[in-house]
């Protein structure tokens, strides 16, 4: 497995999202406040069809950490891709380290 | 002879569709045995059954459409053959037909007389004068307004019952000087007695309407300063341009007295316990009907008439047994109720008052000869207690040891009030729709699970609105009966409403979520209390947005400072204020958006707005637009949108004001507050109202004597047209009552509930909103001046700090770790501007791209 470092840990503001580049796919990179726990999952929203992910509210849920997509407000899980509107809808989930206070994330 | 049956249908004719004979029909229709009726109404009004309690509403939205309640739509797809505007003229009782004014003879099996009443207008020379009118159909209130909108300055209502203080209130409203002149000593002579009528007097009064008493009028003639002059039998005058019948009613028994029906001495139509006239095929039902020598002039007796008559004609028994006369009211503000015996006319009654003079609160208990039940009660300018009360007298609830503790004020603890498990099942809990507390446990268990539900599944609540307390107290105690939680927490994350959490922010000086969560809440935060918190902490200390502990808060449009596209774009609107913008502004819009290719608009909301930016294309056009000094305009957040304007006073041939400059000022006062939601104003520099100031939250309307304030109005999905709030102020006190207004709607108001829906939720409404903001109810109104101010001190543009922090900037590139943009946006060119490519176009260009 291949790892890509992306950012520092600072770059990302406690409980929020960016977007990096790796191998040409956007993945959204959120940071939990309270752990530094970093998730990455793609950015892609397929319900919008736009790639805005990394723009939405992280949420808890029943214990699942979400992001909230900032368009039509679907959540997805962090861990998992999963919708949880819509069982049906997965989205790809990339491993995470945190290195050095560098954020490193799995190439796919 | 065949043996097929042959189902013969009944024919009945329904004279008068107003509140009790669209009730009659309606139920009729929603009887079992429904198909063997077909049934005909004839309408003396042009329109068919509105709800005339609420008559007076007329004055606010000028609507009739609010109040109807019956439509023909409905009425022709169940088959009810409606006579509109066409008056029944006889009845041929031997032929059995009635005969209108159009000339249409129409047979019956079964006629319903609901012909209601007609305000009296008592035998006064003059009473056939110009702008003379009465107070009782939608055609006489669009007369009175007409009458008070081309000149009269002064009103004068003969009577000072009920009816008469409301149209008092109308004329007020009117902006006509208003007095009220009273045949008795006292004000509402049937259902207070002295010292409520002294009382209720007073506080009237200092309304500032004008009460006379113990004046009869005799007779009407030409004034000196005014149109007319009325003459009292004291030798007394009063000078007016404008009078008001409300001296009582009388049935409108005029077609029973002509076909020989039996009619009262003193009028009303007689009816025997099935709302049978002395002829067994005709019915009398509602205000027009004699019941044991009583008229009932309510609405609520008259739905029980017309539910014993349908039951009768199915073939049931429910026969009328009289009805509660008991009221409560809002009166220009003042509360007041009477139940039962208010007069403590029962012989070795025993009567317990309370007489507050400094609080302007008179309470009277009356009880029965054994001391052990209420038999009746006043209450004027505090009725809380009415809903408890009218129970106690209604249900012969034993009266607790000390009867007094029902009507004092309670010091600390809560003594008189009476649970809802007291009651028992058939505790009439909505007397307008007689809905008992039985019917309402079962709407809930099945399924009714709010307040909402249960009015429109029971109707209850949807009359006169006055037992909504108690129903909501029996809704909740069912709900929570059967194990709901009646659960108004904001989200999992925090057990608190909105308002309570906005009270524990500001009173506890709290300034970050991290810190509330760990106070007040539990896990981590969700899409609903991040957001909501946010906005409550902005709009209590008004920090920059975008600080790291609140970045995390803030829904994408607040933390990119743009409103999202469709494609992940954003769009850019800098704050016209007012409208107004001068050429050369107007040519750097144009330069900016030529330059980064953006899609060009005007808005609805008078500004331009840019679509198209690119994450890290915003600063970079905020640089340029700050530079040519332009703020943001908040177009992305729950917060203080546009002012919009009309040209006013400066240009325009009719306006009294200067709109445009009022607008900017307000504009400038207030942007930037957050809110709930979002909220708008407009000021209009006249009536002609340009600037469609009624359609928002607040708006302003220029007058020959200062600015009118409107109050929640709202555009959008459901539109509501705003209140009047308050006439004629200057320019401090708008802006004063305004400051107080958006505090209070910010402290009080749901998550993203604008200012109309706050409104239509507002228990007391309007009159409870005025009592809080300009007669200091509550006494907050200086707390809410000084919170206002401190938002408005602390205003930035949120642009302007951002561009200046390179920090915040990093945030806004598509990619954290490489400046290429996002290859998912593709553009196509239409009318000359670029627009997001749809789908196909996007596959179609990016494959010719790869
Ligand atoms: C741009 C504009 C349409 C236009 O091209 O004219 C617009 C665009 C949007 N409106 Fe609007 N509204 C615009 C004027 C209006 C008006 C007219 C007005 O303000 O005079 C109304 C009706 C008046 C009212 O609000 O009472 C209006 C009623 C709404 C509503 C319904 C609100 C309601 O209470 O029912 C929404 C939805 C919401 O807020 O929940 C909405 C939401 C939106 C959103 C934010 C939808 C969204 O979430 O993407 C749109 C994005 C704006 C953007 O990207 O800049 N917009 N919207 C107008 C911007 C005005 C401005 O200069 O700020
Ligand atoms: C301003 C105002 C406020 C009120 N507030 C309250 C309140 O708070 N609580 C309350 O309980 N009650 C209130 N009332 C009283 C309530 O409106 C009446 O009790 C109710 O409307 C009676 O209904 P009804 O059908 O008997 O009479 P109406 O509603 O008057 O209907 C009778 C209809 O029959 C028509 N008609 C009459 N004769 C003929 C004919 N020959 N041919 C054809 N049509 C005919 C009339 O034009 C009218 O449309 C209020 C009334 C007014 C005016
Ligand atoms: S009306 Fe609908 S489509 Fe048009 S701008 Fe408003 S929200 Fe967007
Ligand atoms: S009592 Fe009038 S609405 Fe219920």
């Amino acid at each position: 497995m291949t790892w890509i470092k992306v950012c520092a840990l600072d770059d990302i503001v406690p409980n929020s999202g960016v977007c990096a580049k790796i191998n040409e796919q956007q993945v959204a990179v959120f940071r939990e406040a309270e752990s530094d726990q970093i998730y990455a999952i793609g950015n892609y929203d397929p319900f919008s069809d736009a790639n805005v992910l990394s723009r939405g509210l992280m949420a808890q849920l029943d214990d699942q950490v979400t992001v909230a997509s900032p368009m039509y407000k679907q959540h997805f899980n962090l861990q998992t891709g999963q919708c949880l509107e819509d069982e049906t809808v997965s989205i790809p989930v990339y491993k995470t380290q945190v290195i050095d206070n560098m954020v490193v994330l799995e190439a796919k | 002879m065949s043996l097929a049956t042959t189902i013969s249908t009944t024919k009945v004719v329904v004279v008068g569709n107003g509140m009790v004979g669209h009730q009659f029909i309606e139920s009729l229709l929603a009887s079992e045995n429904t198909d063997q009726f077909e049934i005909h109404t004839f309408s003396e009004e042009p329109r068919l059954a509105y709800d005339r309690v609420h008559l007076s509403e007329y004055f606010v939205n000028r609507n009739a459409d609010d109040l109807s309640l019956a439509d023909p739509q409905s009425y022709a797809t169940a088959g009810v053959k409606v006579y509109l505007h066409d008056r029944v003229e006889s009845i041929d009782r031997g032929a059995k037909t009635v005969t209108s004014t159009k000339g249409l003879t129409v047979s019956y099996d079964k006629l319903v007389l609901a012909t209601g009443s007609y305000p009296f207008v008592p035998p006064i020379t003059g009473n056939d004068r110009q702008n003379c009118f009465v107070y009782r159909t939608i055609e006489d209130l669009e007369d009175i307004t007409q009458a008070a909108t081309s000149g009269a300055k002064k009103g004068v209502v003969i009577g000072g019952g009920l009816l008469g203080l409301e149209a008092a209130k109308a004329l007020k409203d009117l902006g006509l000087e208003t007095h009220v002149v009273e045949f008795a000593p006292r004000l509402m002579a049937v259902q207070v007695d002295d010292d409520g009528g002294a009382l209720l007097k007073k506080k009237i009064e200092e309304l500032g309407v004008s009460v006379h008493l113990s004046k009869a009028t005799n007779c009407i003639t030409d004034g000196e300063a005014s149109i007319h002059k009325l003459e009292f039998a004291d030798g007394t005058e009063l000078e007016t341009d404008l009078v008001l019948f409300s001296a009582g009613i009388r049935p409108q028994d005029a077609l029973a007295r002509d076909s020989e029906l039996d009619v009262g001495p003193r009028g009303g139509i007689m009816i025997n316990d099935h709302c049978q006239t002395s002829d067994k095929d005709v019915y009398a039902i509602g205000e027009c009907a004699l019941w044991q020598e009583r008229i009932f002039g309510l609405v609520a007796p008259g739905y029980a008439m017309a539910k014993t008559a349908v039951a009768h004609l199915v073939g049931n028994e429910v026969p009328f047994s009289g009805a509660d006369m008991s009221t409560k009211l809002k009166l220009m503000g003042v509360d007041v109720a009477s139940i039962g015996d208010a007069h403590a006319a029962t012989p070795g009654a025993q009567c317990y008052t309370y007489k507050n003079d400094p609080n302007g609160v008179y309470k009277k208990l009356v009880v029965s000869p054994d001391g052990k039940h209420v038999i009746g009660a006043v209450l004027v300018g505090d009725a809380e207690e009415y809903g408890t009360l009218l129970q106690y007298c209604l249900n012969s609830i034993a009266l607790p040891a000390s009867p007094e503790s029902l009507i004092l004020p309670s010091m600390g603890e809560d003594v008189g009030g009476l649970g809802v498990d007291a009651l028992p099942e058939t505790a009439q809990i909505c007397s307008c729709h007689d809905v008992s507390k039985g019917d309402i446990s079962a709407s809930v268990k099945s399924g009714c699970c709010s307040v909402g539900d249960v009015k429109s599944d029971t109707k209850a609540g949807t009359g006169c609105g006055g037992c909504v307390p108690l129903m909501t107290s029996v809704v909740n105690h069912e709900l929570e009966a059967l194990g709901v939680e009646v659960n108004r927490d904001i989200c999992e994350h925090f057990p608190y409403t909105r308002q309570e959490i906005y009270h524990l922010i500001r009173v506890e000086g709290i300034k970050t979520f991290s810190e509330m969560l760990e106070k007040y809440g539990q896990g981590q935060g969700c899409e609903i209390c991040k957001p909501a918190i946010g906005s409550i902490l902005a709009s209590c200390w008004n920090e920059y947005v975008l600080k790291d502990q609140h970045v995390g808060l803030q829904d994408t449009n607040d933390a990119y400072l743009g409103n999202i596209q469709k494609d992940g774009t954003y769009s850019v609107v800098p704050r016209v204020a007012g409208g107004e913008i001068t050429p050369e502004k107007l040519i750097i819009l144009g330069e900016v958006a030529r330059d980064f290719n953006l899609y060009t608009k005007i808005t609805g909301g008078q500004r331009v707005d840019l679509f198209g930016a690119r994450l890290h294309q915003l600063p970079d056009i905020w640089r340029r637009l700050v530079a040519a000094g332009f703020e943001t305009g908040q177009a992305y957040g729950k917060s203080v949108r546009t002012v919009k304007s009309c040209v006013g006073s400066t240009w325009c041939r009719y306006g009294v004001d200067d709109s445009v400059g009022l607008a900017i000022d307000i504009e400038n006062r207030y942007k930037g507050v957050r809110a709930p939601h979002k909220i708008k104003f407009a000021v209009s520099g006249c009536t002609r109202e340009c600037a469609e100031a009624q359609s928002k939250d607040f708006g302003v309307i220029a007058t020959e004597n200062g600015w009118n304030l409107y109050v929640c109005g709202n555009g959008g999905m459901k539109p509501r047209h705003g209140d009047l709030f308050a006439t004629d102020l200057d320019r401090e006190t708008l802006i004063q009552y305004i400051d107080r207004l958006m505090m209070f709607y910010i402290r009080t108001a749901d998550r993203l509930q604008r200012t109309s829906v706050w409104m239509e939720n507002m228990e007391g409404g309007l009159d409870y909103l005025r009592e809080v903001i300009i007669d200091d109810s509550l006494g907050i109104v200086n707390e809410l001046e000084k919170e206002m101010l401190l938002n408005i001190e602390n205003y930035q543009c949120e642009w302007a700090t951002t561009i200046e922090d390179p920090e915040k900037l990093k945030r806004f590139s598509h990619f954290i770790n490489s400046p290429d943009s996002d290859e998912n946006l593709v553009y196509v060119s239409e009318r000359g501007q670029p627009r997001p490519a749809t789908v196909d176009e996007r596959a179609h260009l990016i494959a010719k791209a790869g």
